[in-house]
């Protein structure tokens, strides 16, 4: 009896959105008299910072720091509709939809900015810091707070913007099976280091190493927040969780989590993240889906590497010592 | 965590203001200080408390149902049965046109699984709505119930669910969907080996922080908010305004701030019966799930098989893949039909195959409905993609990584449903991962690209 080492490998890639039953979200953004900016969804953020990454993208579309727009969302009153938040498909439709609308809001700020400083709107920029000024010319500016006050109380003008993003319904074919079900696909590749215990079947996963290619890391700290938590969750899913431990059979499912178990701190696994970054074509600054596909890779990696400690295959999840023990107990007798 | 930003640097702009940044987060000051409001801290004075009569049965005929002494128990406002529904039985994807419905917001004649709503009980507090729902007489026939897909699935099974009238979804394609590509028998005729698995998985739950619930206030204008966890606003609401029967104006639902989601409040299960509540009394109503409920009575992951027949050359090419999917829907579609199609899709895997066969089936058992949850229809596949991978390297004597380079898709490629490739970077993530793992693998696969020339 002894404890046994080992590694294993997989590869995957994950849709963006959900297609087949058509996929739109819309955004409206507009400015305060002071030049803040207010952004109105109906976009859930379920923990993992839609409205930050939000504020962040119409911060950048506009030319503002993020700290001046303010996130709206989700009061079906006043939020203009989204399908919702699942399918890894937050980021990358209800971005595209605040892109659209802080460009015609952008848009408007600049024509007003125009008239003030008596340029055409066409050679102005902003400085990302408030500011709005002449290519070229930096001294000749306006403060954007100046501007929205200017088109409030003195040009009549309202800077705002609507964004629509939709991708169509696709319809499988029939007898092929051909669809566009989903737009771009995001990837990984992990690697899981293992110890089983072959006398108990416990397996401990010492590291695992993943690579991810998200399109556009648009906040690093929370791409890294979500690919840590998802790595913890594919490794759970592994080797722990299920509501039926003896599906197909019902009985014996947990009720609580003293019953239900995850890996807990004293488990967690040596965790590697690596992000490599190619922008897709129709995601906001790039961006793809990375909030599912993150958990999924750490699941046949593990599974791969118990095969190559112990030489049994557990084709069933979860992968538990039971399992383990029974396999090895088939193995030895031949 | 690193960025490594020397790959794909020719097509990627970098240097943007807010882009890229890491900013802190604006609202985990909230979080982490307690501060941030969600929906179960909305509280209204005369507020009802809304617990469910449950099913003991996994499937069963309803005889009668006695709420006499429920009604009687101190505290207790309203009891509600299937005929106080506008519109009981319902399918959330009717929205998208998917159909048939096939579920009842509380049971009417018959349950189907061990859990389902048949009774709500509202009272002033949450020990009389339980007290009096303990006290709700159901009498059952029970009848015979399938667990198993392979068993539901064959001739003589006890019919699940009588609104589908076979234990399977039915797909315009048939009683699968399907995917063809190249000539799968061709392929594993000129194969070098052939092997065939079966994997197989349980259900899971979401386990989020916070458990599914919303708090309904009726307003002045005879309007209804709903505070909600809901991951989908809008979906909610609509499939709410269906189920009651009400137009869409009458109903404002909050949310927006929720305490983890993974696709376990993406179905409508709470917010139409509370919703109705409140209508009948008048008064403010919240149903919020016990973590027991969330676990056992929310929909887990479905529970899949996955059996995958691989013909491979010695050389490392796979061939012909063909695939058949299983998905546990349990009693009632919820999202399963769109979970089994996406699976379709995803097969076969991030790989260039030329000859490919995909069925993928939602299969109806007496168990709790199963409905999306992260990777939705195809986390499971990946998990028997990969294992399989493994075993065809181990089988023609490769190595495992080297063994997925041979058969990477690239741009360009054709997929088995038919969309070009595009943005593939599944190599440089192997690249990557043998560099950082210190697995090495032959130069000539560390010189490959995801690009083509002219794509």
């Amino acid at each position: 009896m002894a404890i046994r080492r080992g590694r294993g490998i997989a590869a995957i890639n994950y849709p963006t959105g959900m297609n087949l039953g058509g996929d739109p979200t819309q955004a409206l953004v507009h400015s305060t008299p002071t030049g803040n900016f207010m952004v109105t969804l109906s976009s859930v953020d379920l923990g993992q910072g839609m409205k930050q990454i939000m504020a962040q993208i119409c911060a950048e579309t506009i030319g503002v720091p993020t700290d001046r727009v303010v996130i709206d969302t989700a009061d079906t009153d006043t939020g203009p509709h989204c399908m919702g938040t699942f399918a890894s498909r937050g980021t990358h439709r209800a971005g595209n939809a605040v892109i659209q609308a802080a460009k015609e809001a952008r848009q408007v700020m600049l024509e007003v900015a125009a008239e003030e400083l008596e340029v055409n709107a066409s050679d102005l920029e902003t400085d990302g810091q408030g500011n709005i000024q002449v290519k070229g010319a930096p001294q000749k500016s306006i403060s954007i707070f100046d501007v929205a006050l200017s088109a409030h109380f003195k040009r009549g003008r309202s800077i705002s913007g609507r964004g629509m993003f939709l991708i169509p319904r696709s319809y499988p074919e029939k007898e092929t099976g051909a669809m566009k079900p989903s737009t771009c696909y995001a990837h990984a590749c992990t690697v899981a280091e293992v110890e089983v215990d072959d006398e108990t079947g416990e397996v401990t996963v010492l590291t695992v190493k993943n690579v991810f290619e998200i399109g556009r890391a648009l906040n690093p700290k929370m791409v890294e927040q979500q690919l840590v938590g998802g790595s913890w969750m594919g490794i759970s899913h592994a080797l722990s969780e299920t509501t039926e431990p003896y599906y197909p059979n019902r009985d014996h499912g947990g009720t609580d989590f003293n019953q239900y178990l995850m890996p807990g701190p004293g488990d967690l696994a040596e965790t590697e993240i690596i992000v490599l970054e190619r922008p897709s074509a129709d995601g906001p600054f790039g961006a793809k889906g990375p909030g599912e596909m993150c958990a999924n890779p750490q699941i046949p990696a593990v599974a791969n590497a118990v095969f190559d400690a112990v030489g049994v295959r557990i084709d069933t999840l979860p992968i538990t010592p039971e399992r383990i023990l029974r396999a090895l107990k088939a193995q030895a007798a031949g | 965590m690193e960025l490594r930003k020397d790959y794909f640097a020719d097509v990627r702009k970098d240097g943007l203001h807010e882009i890229g940044q890491p900013r802190p987060r604006l609202d985990s000051p909230g979080h982490v200080t307690g501060k941030t409001a969600y929906f179960a801290d909305r509280n209204f004075p005369g507020m009802l408390h809304l617990k469910m009569v449950r099913s003991p049965h996994h499937h069963a005929r309803i005889r009668s149902i006695d709420a006499s002494e429920a009604e009687k128990h101190p505290g207790v406002v309203r009891v509600l049965t299937a005929k106080d529904v506008p519109h009981n039985v319902y399918t959330i994807l009717i929205l998208i046109q998917i159909g048939p419905e096939d579920e009842t917001v509380l049971a009417d004649g018959k349950v189907r699984w061990k859990g389902e709503a048949v009774v709500a009980v509202l009272a002033e507090t949450e020990r009389a709505a339980q007290e009096a729902a303990a006290k709700v007489k159901v009498d059952y026939e029970v009848l015979p119930a399938v667990f198993d897909m392979e068993e539901a699935l064959k001739p003589g099974a006890p019919l699940v669910n009588e609104y589908h009238g076979q234990n399977y979804y039915l797909y315009d394609s048939g009683e699968c969907r399907k995917v063809r590509f190249g000539d799968v028998e061709a392929g594993f005729a000129q194969a070098d080996h052939i092997l065939e698995q079966s994997y197989q998985s349980s259900p899971i739950e979401h386990a989020p922080t916070e458990t599914t619930g919303c708090v309904v206030a009726p307003e002045g204008n005879d309007r209804f908010t709903c505070y909600t966890n809901t991951q989908a606003m809008f979906f909610t609401l609509d499939n709410t305004s269906i189920i009651l029967q009400m137009p869409g104006s009458k109903l404002h639902f909050v949310g927006g701030t929720v305490g983890g989601g993974f696709g376990g409040k993406v179905d409508v299960i709470v917010e139409p019966i509370a919703i109705l509540g409140a209508k009948l009394t008048g008064r403010p109503v919240c149903f919020i799930y016990s973590r027991e409920e969330e676990m056992q009575i929310s929909s887990p992951r479905a529970a899949e098989k996955v059996v995958i027949k691989d013909g491979v050359m010695k050389d490392g090419r796979i061939v012909a893949r063909k695939v058949t999917g299983y998905t546990d829907a349990g009693a009632y579609s919820r999202h399963s039909p769109y979970g089994a199609q996406k699976g379709a899709a995803h097969y076969p895997g991030p790989y260039t195959i030329p000859n490919v066969w995909i069925d993928t089936y939602c299969v109806y058992t007496n168990r709790t409905p199963s409905s999306a949850m992260r990777g939705f229809g195809v986390t499971i596949g990946d998990f028997a993609l990969e294992v399989q991978m493994d075993k065809l390297a181990r089988l023609i004597g490769m190595d495992p990584l080297e063994f997925r380079f041979i058969n990477a898709y690239r741009d360009g490629d054709m997929k088995a449903h038919r969309q070009p490739t595009e943005g593939a970077a599944l190599i440089e993530c192997m690249q990557e991962a043998s560099r950082a793992a210190n697995w090495p693998v032959a130069e000539k696969y560390m010189a490959m690209s995801s690009y083509r020339k002219g794509v």
